[in-house]
C-alpha cells in the first residue's frame, strides 16, 4: 500500500488539486471566484499530462551529441509538453473570455456575488 | 489542388476569413457580413463536393505536415463526417442569410467582432466532424466552444450571465474530456482514432481505459446536454441574440452528438461500451428520462425561446437514446434525427427571430390571429416545421422517431417505445398551443383611436402579405427541405446512413 | 477607479526595463527550436514589456508606444503570417504546412523546414503580444482615463 503511494504520490497531488478547483467552482458564491477555481482545475489536467511525461534519468528532450544518439530511453517525452502548450493557451483564451464577461455583468448588475445577482436578475 | 486537399479546406477556409474580417472590416464595417455569408456558402459547396466524392470513391485521409500518422494528425473524410459537415453547413448558411435583416436591432455597431466569431464557430465546428485526431478534436472542441461562449455574450441585459454559467460547465467538460484523453494516451501511446482502434483490443482489462472512457463521454456530455448535465442549456439559448440562438441551437449539440458517436463505435469498440462497461445503456435511460423531462418543461414556459430551448433538451435526448441502444436501426434513427433536428430547429428559432423583429416580443400569452396576418409565411414555416417535431408523416420527423422507435423493439426494451411515443403526444400539447393560438384566437379589439388597418398595402411585399423578403425566405426554404427530406428520407438512409454503420453492431 | 499617481521611482525604472524585456521576448521567440520558449513565450513577455508601460506611465502615454487600435488588427496579422505559411507550402505542391515544399532557394531540406517552424513561430508571437495588449485595453474600456 505505502509503495503504491510512493510510487504514485504526484498524481495524488494532482488529484487533491483537482479537488480543489472543483470545490471553489461549486461552493464560493462570488463569481470571480469561481473563475479561479476553475482555472485551478485546468492548471491540475496540465500538471497531470507534464508528470505522466518524465522518465528515471532522462534529460532534456534537446538532441545532444555527447550523450548517445537519439536512445529514447535517455530523453523525457517531449509530447505531452507540446499537448500543454496548447492547453496552456486555451486556459489563457478561456480566462480572457471570462474576464470579459465578468465586466460586462458587472457593469449591468454592479455586483459579482451570485446570491445578490439573482435577486437582481429576477426583479429587472 | 483542391482535388488533393479537400478534406482540409472548409476548417482552413473558414479559420481564413475569420481571421481576414478584422483586417479588411478596419474602415469599411459593412464588410464583415458580406464576407461571412460569402464564406459559408464557399463551404457549402466544398461540402457538397466532399460528399460527393466519398460517395463516388470511399473514404479519404489527408495528413497536415506531410508526417504520416500516428506521427501526424490527419483529417478523414468517411461517409459520417461528409454528411454531417454537409448538414451543419446549409443549416449555417440559411442562418446567416437571414441574419442581415436583424443584426441593427440585436447587435448594434457590433458586427466586425460578430461575424468573425461566427466563422471561427462554424471552423471549430468543422475542425470537430473532419479530425482523425483526438487531440486535435479538444483543440477544436475548445475554438469552437470559445466562439460560442463569446456569441452568447454579446447580447445585453442577461446574456453575459447565462454565457458565463455556460463557461464554467464547458471548461469544466473539456476538462474532463482531456483528462480521460491523459488516460488513454498514457495507456496507448498514441492520440489517432484509427490507431487506438488497433490498440485497445490488445490490452487487458485496465481500469485507466473504463476510467478514459467515463472521463471523456461524461466530458463531451455535458457539450451536448444529456439530460442531468444540460443546465447552461435553457438560459443560453434564452438570452443570446436572435442570429445566435438560430446558430448554436442547431449546430452546437449536433456537433457534440457527433464526437461521442465516433468516440463510442469507432475509436472503443462497440462491445466493449455494451457489454463490458455498459456506458450506452446509462446514456440510453438518461436520454429517456430528460426526454420526458424536456418536454414536461417545455409546456409549461410562456416565453417561445424557452420552450424551444426545453424542446432541444428533448430532442438531444432522442439522439441519445438512439446512441444508447447500440444497434444498427437504433444507430440509423440517431443520425436520421441529427439530420432532422437541425433543419427543424434551424426554422423554429429562425421563426421566432421573425416574431422579435416585428414585435419586440416572443411571449406564448401575447399571440393572436393578427399575427398570422403580418406574417403568413413564417407562421406556415413554424406550422411545417412544429408537424416535423411531433413526427407527422411524411415530414421528416417522422422517420427519425419509426427509426428509433423499430430500434427499440429490437432490443425488446417496451419501455422506451412508450417514452418515444408518450413524448410525441407531449410534443403535440406545447406546439399546438402556439398553432391555436396564432390561427383560432382573434385579436383583441381595438381601443378607441387606434388603428388596426393593415398599413402594408402600399409598401414592397404586400403582394404575398408579409414584408420582409429577407427574413421570410431562409424560414420557408428551410421548413420546404423538412419535406423533401421526409419524402426523400429512403434515399438518404440507403444511400449514405448505411455505409456508416460501425462494425459490430 | 483609482484616480493614477505620478510616481518618478516607478516612471524611471519601467522605462529603463521595458526594452530590456522586449530584447529577451525576441531571444525566448528565436531560440525555441533548441530552449524552452517558442512563439507563445516570447510573445507573451513582449506583452508584459508593453503592459508595463501601461501600467508605469498611465494609459494616454502608453498609447505613443503602442495604441490601442493596433490591437486586434495586429493579432489577425499574425495569424495571418501563420496561415499565410501553411497555404504557401499548400501552394506549391504539399499538404499545408509541409515545410518541405516552400518556395524558397538556396536552403538545404532541413534548414527549409527550420526555416518554416520559425516562420510560424513569429506569427504567433506577433498574434499573443497584440492579442494579449488588447484584452488588457478592452477590459479598461469604459473607465475615465486621465
Amino acid at each position: 500500500m505505502t509503495d503504491f503511494f510512493l510510487g504514485h504520490y504526484a498524481y495524488f497531488g494532482i488529484i487533491t488539486l483537482l479537488i480543489i478547483g472543483l470545490y471553489g467552482m461549486i461552493f464560493k458564491k462570488n463569481l470571480a471566484k469561481k473563475l479561479i477555481g476553475m482555472t485551478i482545475f485546468q492548471v491540475s489536467i496540465i500538471m497531470f499530462y507534464v508528470a505522466s511525461a518524465v522518465k528515471w534519468s532522462g534529460t532534456v528532450p534537446v538532441l545532444d551529441p555527447l550523450a548517445g544518439a537519439a536512445d529514447a530511453a535517455k530523453y523525457i517525452s517531449p509530447l505531452q509538453h507540446c499537448l500543454m502548450l496548447t492547453a496552456i493557451v486555451v486556459g489563457v483564451a478561456t480566462s480572457g473570455v471570462a474576464f470579459s464577461l465578468l465586466i460586462a455583468i458587472y457593469r449591468h448588475y454592479k455586483t459579482l456575488d451570485e446570491s445578490v445577482l439573482m435577486d437582481r436578475m429576477k426583479s429587472s | 489542388m483542391i482535388i488533393y486537399n479537400s478534406p482540409a479546406l472548409v476548417p482552413l477556409l473558414l479559420l481564413a476569413t475569420a481571421i481576414s474580417i478584422p483586417v479588411l472590416a478596419i474602415k469599411k464595417t459593412k464588410l464583415a457580413y458580406p464576407l461571412a455569408v460569402g464564406a459559408s456558402l464557399f463551404s457549402v459547396i466544398l461540402s457538397s463536393y466532399n460528399i460527393f466524392r466519398v460517395w463516388k470513391s470511399g473514404p479519404l485521409t489527408y495528413h497536415f505536415g506531410g508526417w504520416i500518422p500516428p506521427i501526424g494528425i490527419e483529417y478523414v473524410l468517411d461517409p459520417l463526417s461528409a454528411f454531417i459537415a454537409l448538414v451543419i453547413n446549409i443549416v449555417a448558411f440559411f442562418v446567416l442569410w437571414h441574419a442581415s435583416g436583424v443584426q441593427e436591432r440585436e447587435i448594434p455597431g457590433k458586427s466586425v467582432p460578430y461575424y468573425s466569431l461566427v466563422l471561427l464557430f462554424l471552423c471549430g465546428a468543422n475542425g470537430i466532424i473532419m479530425t482523425g485526431d483526438l487531440f486535435n478534436l479538444y483543440v477544436f472542441l475548445e475554438i469552437f466552444s470559445l466562439a460560442g461562449y463569446g456569441l452568447i455574450g454579446i447580447g445585453e441585459k442577461q446574456a453575459p450571465v447565462a454565457a458565463f454559467r455556460y463557461l464554467i460547465m464547458g471548461t469544466v467538460g473539456a476538462s474532463f474530456y482531456l483528462l480521460g484523453l491523459g488516460f488513454l494516451y498514457i495507456v496507448t501511446g498514441s492520440l489517432n482514432m484509427a490507431d487506438i482502434k488497433n490498440i485497445l483490443p490488445l490490452i487487458d482489462s485496465n481500469p485507466a481505459v473504463e476510467a478514459a472512457l467515463s472521463l471523456m463521454v461524461i466530458g463531451i456530455g455535458i457539450k451536448m446536454a444529456i439530460f442531468p448535465l444540460h443546465g447552461w442549456l435553457p438560459d443560453a439559448y434564452t438570452y443570446a441574440p436572435s442570429t445566435t440562438s438560430s446558430l448554436i441551437a442547431p449546430i452546437g449539440t449536433k456537433v457534440a452528438a457527433y464526437a461521442i458517436i465516433r468516440l463510442l463505435f469507432f475509436v472503443f469498440d462497440v462491445k466493449f461500451v455494451s457489454r463490458t462497461l455498459p456506458i450506452t445503456d446509462l446514456i440510453a435511460w438518461l436520454a429517456a428520462i430528460g426526454i420526458l423531462y424536456g418536454s414536461v418543461m417545455a409546456m409549461a414556459q410562456k416565453e417561445m425561446k424557452r420552450m424551444l430551448a426545453y424542446s432541444s433538451v428533448a430532442q438531444i435526448g432522442y439522439i441519445g437514446l438512439g446512441i444508447g441502444m447500440a444497434n444498427p436501426l437504433g444507430f440509423i434513427g440517431a443520425v436520421l434525427h441529427i439530420l432532422n433536428h437541425a433543419f427543424m430547429k434551424g426554422t423554429l428559432f429562425l421563426v421566432a427571430a421573425n416574431l422579435r423583429k416585428n414585435s419586440g416580443h416572443s411571449d406564448i400569452s401575447r399571440l393572436d390571429a393578427s399575427y398570422r396576418k403580418k406574417l403568413p409565411w413564417s407562421m406556415a414555416a413554424f406550422t411545417l416545421a412544429a408537424l416535423s417535431m411531433i413526427g407527422l408523416p411524411p415530414t421528416a420527423g417522422f422517420f427519425s422517431k419509426w427509426y428509433l422507435a423499430l430500434g427499440a423493439i429490437d432490443r425488446g426494451n417496451w419501455v422506451f417505445l412508450a417514452v418515444i411515443l408518450v413524448s410525441s403526444l407531449l410534443n403535440a400539447v406545447y406546439f399546438f398551443r402556439i398553432l391555436e393560438k396564432v390561427y383560432l384566437v382573434p385579436p383583441p379589439a381595438p381601443k378607441a383611436g387606434e388603428d388596426l388597418s393593415p398599413k402594408a398595402k402600399k409598401r414592397r411585399g404586400s403582394l404575398i402579405g408579409e414584408e420582409e423578403y429577407g427574413l421570410m425566405i431562409p424560414c420557408v426554404i428551410l421548413s420546404f427541405s423538412l419535406l423533401l427530406l421526409g419524402l426523400g428520407n429512403a434515399n438518404i438512409v440507403k444511400g449514405i446512413i448505411q455505409r456508416i454503420i460501425p462494425l459490430g453492431m | 477607479m483609482l484616480k493614477y499617481k505620478f510616481n518618478p521611482i516607478i516612471l524611471l525604472v519601467s522605462r529603463v526595463v521595458s526594452p530590456f524585456i522586449m530584447i529577451f521576448a525576441l531571444y525566448v521567440i528565436f531560440h525555441g527550436h533548441y530552449s524552452p520558449g517558442g512563439g507563445f513565450q516570447g510573445g507573451t513577455m513582449f506583452a508584459a514589456a508593453l503592459l508595463l508601460i501601461r501600467l508605469a506611465a498611465g494609459f494616454d502615454i502608453a498609447q505613443l508606444q503602442f495604441k490601442k487600435i493596433l490591437g486586434t488588427p495586429l493579432g489577425s496579422v499574425g495569424v495571418l503570417i501563420y496561415f499565410g505559411t501553411g497555404f504557401l507550402a499548400m501552394l506549391s505542391g504539399g499538404e499545408f504546412l509541409n515545410y518541405h515544399f516552400l518556395p524558397f532557394a538556396g536552403f538545404k531540406a532541413d534548414e527549409l523546414r527550420s526555416l518554416g517552424i520559425l516562420m510560424v513561430e513569429i506569427g504567433v508571437g506577433l498574434a499573443v503580444l497584440a492579442i494579449l495588449v488588447a484584452i488588457y485595453d478592452d477590459l479598461l474600456e469604459g473607465y475615465p482615463h486621465d
